[in-house]
């Protein structure tokens, strides 16, 4: 772990005021799909940056091709964060996302997917997406921890470029794998309102 | 004598030049103020962590718990300062500086603002806070600026900036609560290290006339005055608690905040107010007169509670106990600062009324 990583994680971390609160759930280096309501372009950074050094050092945030391969800067920073860039307009039957995604992380490797897909519009959680359910269908020895993220809206809302340093909060709760025979509208279903029980607690 | 040598030899370690003003100054009834607080603060430590152990206690564990971690706060808090005092006044103005900006960090969070607000709230966050610091650190010359910047200028420009992204729902309340974090998180709270930049008259006791009735204040170091003035809103907390504690019936307001009582609000602004004209009688670190001092004294009491009562009400309507409790993990900084922040500007500008210089 190089330093200019630990200081861009240490600037967002500063940035968003972000603590981190592990519910029923404990760091661990074992292989892991953390799965997050998605609100404002610093998620990934964030959830990655608050994770602990020996964890995120095996962690790939899946991130929006389209957002952060736009720009040196943005490239350069997707590129310290180890992030894995799916192309959200380009989905081929050959190369789906969940493929890429298996592929990316091997043996070793942990992800943070945002299953909604795309930002909600006013902080409520969308439907999610399905590649969720195929990664831990194709997958099954995955961890899926639910995170629920909050106040990180505020910090960097859609379409502004210069955040304001609020104090978000992060909480991972506990895992959830696919049950036997549960079907696809059911896990998603299941898998969301894991992530809004996370609000209230 | 002895004491008198060491003390200077401390105050020489710092180096002098630099361009950084120096505060060789710290006169001896100054140095007996600081370690008088600290030592009272230790001892009060020493105290509740004592009450804490016992089994038999009368007291509610819950209580006590609180009134340690709040004096552990104060501790930490006055030692830094005084440290901070010592090496430079630059330095006490960016301490205060940091504060705001983590206070108001967690004022906004608390409260909800839509996304018509960012671009106000980045103006609050990162241009109006550091520039009040700024003007602050430039010192009294700047006072037209710095008693201005909040009140007029952020307050009417920052609604105008919200009304130009045409999002007008519950204009008013978004409005209010950056003006109201603005100015009691960051307006209020640098009137702290202000007080180290006046220039003050004190009553001259052998004038003969009218016109030589004040004099320029001797005291060379103003970190006394707030040494002073810190010291009063801790007692005013401590003293209230007490009272509250031993003597309290009426709540003021039990809506909003379920331990102040008018037996404690009069039992606490009565004896701080003794108790300043004790401390300005016995080391004379301020320019008031020993009663001055302790009606200066007891107005910060007074406001202290306000402020305290103010927040409270804040965070009821929010549905929060603590500013603490709001993002787990943090330490509400505003849950400490509600009685200083209210506190300073009254001080600050009534001494100014008093004895500042005319003109």
């Amino acid at each position: 772990m190089n330093l200019t990583v630990s200081l861009l994680a240490g600037l967002a971390k500063v940035v968003s005021g972000a603590s981190l609160r592990w519910v029923d759930c404990q760091p661990d280096t074992c292989q892991r799909v953390y799965f997050a309501n998605h609100t404002s372009h610093l998620d990934a950074l964030v959830l990655w940056a608050s994770l602990p050094r020996h964890v995120r050092a095996l962690t790939r945030p899946v991130a929006a091709k389209d957002y952060w391969d736009r720009g040196a800067l943005r490239r350069y920073i997707s590129r310290q964060f180890n992030a894995l860039l799916i192309d959200r307009r380009q989905i081929r039957v050959h190369q789906s996302p969940v493929d890429l995604m298996i592929e990316a992380i091997g043996d070793q490797y942990s992800l943070i997917v945002f299953p909604e897909g795309g930002r909600s519009e006013e902080g409520e959680l969308g439907e999610f997406k399905s590649g969720l359910y195929y990664l831990g269908k194709k997958r099954p020895d995955l961890e899926l921890v639910p995170v629920y993220i909050d106040n990180l809206n505020r910090v960097l809302p859609r379409g502004e470029f210069l955040p304001v340093p609020l104090l978000s909060c992060i909480t991972l709760g506990r895992p959830i794998w696919l049950e036997a025979g549960e079907s696809k509208a059911d896990f998603l279903t299941r898998a969301r309102q894991c992530v809004l029980d996370l609000k209230e607690s | 004598m002895g004491t008198d040598s060491t003390l200077m030899a401390m105050v020489q370690l710092v180096p002098e030049g630099m361009g950084v003003e120096v505060r060789s100054s710290l006169d001896l009834p100054t140095i007996l103020l600081l370690v008088l607080m600290l030592a009272g603060l230790v001892l009060a430590m020493l105290v509740g962590r004592w009450i804490g152990r016992r089994k038999d206690s009368m007291v509610d564990a819950s209580i006590v718990r609180a009134f340690n971690r709040r004096v552990v706060a104060w501790l930490t808090m006055t030692a830094i300062l005084a440290v901070a005092s010592i090496v430079s006044r630059y330095v006490v103005v960016a301490l205060f500086g940091l504060l705001s900006f983590w206070a108001l960090r967690e004022f906004i969070t608390m409260t909800p603002t839509r996304r018509a607000d960012h671009r106000a709230l980045f103006w609050s966050f990162f241009v109006v806070t550091p520039l009040q610091y700024v003007l602050i650190g430039i010192g009294e010359t700047t006072f037209s600026y710095f008693a201005t910047l909040i009140p007029v200028y952020a307050s009417l420009i920052l609604p105008a900036r919200i009304a130009f992204t045409g999002d007008h729902k519950r204009f008013l309340e978004r409005a209010a609560k950056i003006q109201f974090g603005l100015l009691v998180c960051v307006y209020s709270l640098s009137f702290v290290p202000a007080l180290l930049d006046m220039k003050l008259r004190q009553y001259n006791p052998s004038a003969t006339g009218e016109e030589d009735r004040l004099q320029e204040w001797s005291g060379e170091s103003h970190v006394g005055l707030l040494f002073f003035f810190v010291l009063m809103v801790l007692l005013g907390d401590l003293l209230q608690f007490t009272w509250d504690k031993l003597v309290g019936r009426h709540l003021i307001s039990p809506a909003v905040n379920g331990t102040k009582t008018w037996e404690g609000l009069c039992g606490g602004v009565i004896s701080v107010g003794l108790l300043g004209a004790v401390v300005q009688f016995a080391l004379g670190v301020t320019p008031f007169y020993v009663y001055g001092a302790g009606f200066m004294a007891a107005l910060v009491a007074f406001m202290g509670t306000c402020g305290s009562l103010t927040m409270s009400a804040i965070k009821r309507d929010r549905g929060v106990r603590d500013y603490g409790t709001l993002v787990h993990g943090h330490a509400g900084i505003l849950d400490r600062i509600d009685s200083l922040c209210f506190a300073a500007p009254v001080f600050y500008y009534v001494t100014r009324f008093f004895l500042g210089m005319p003109g």
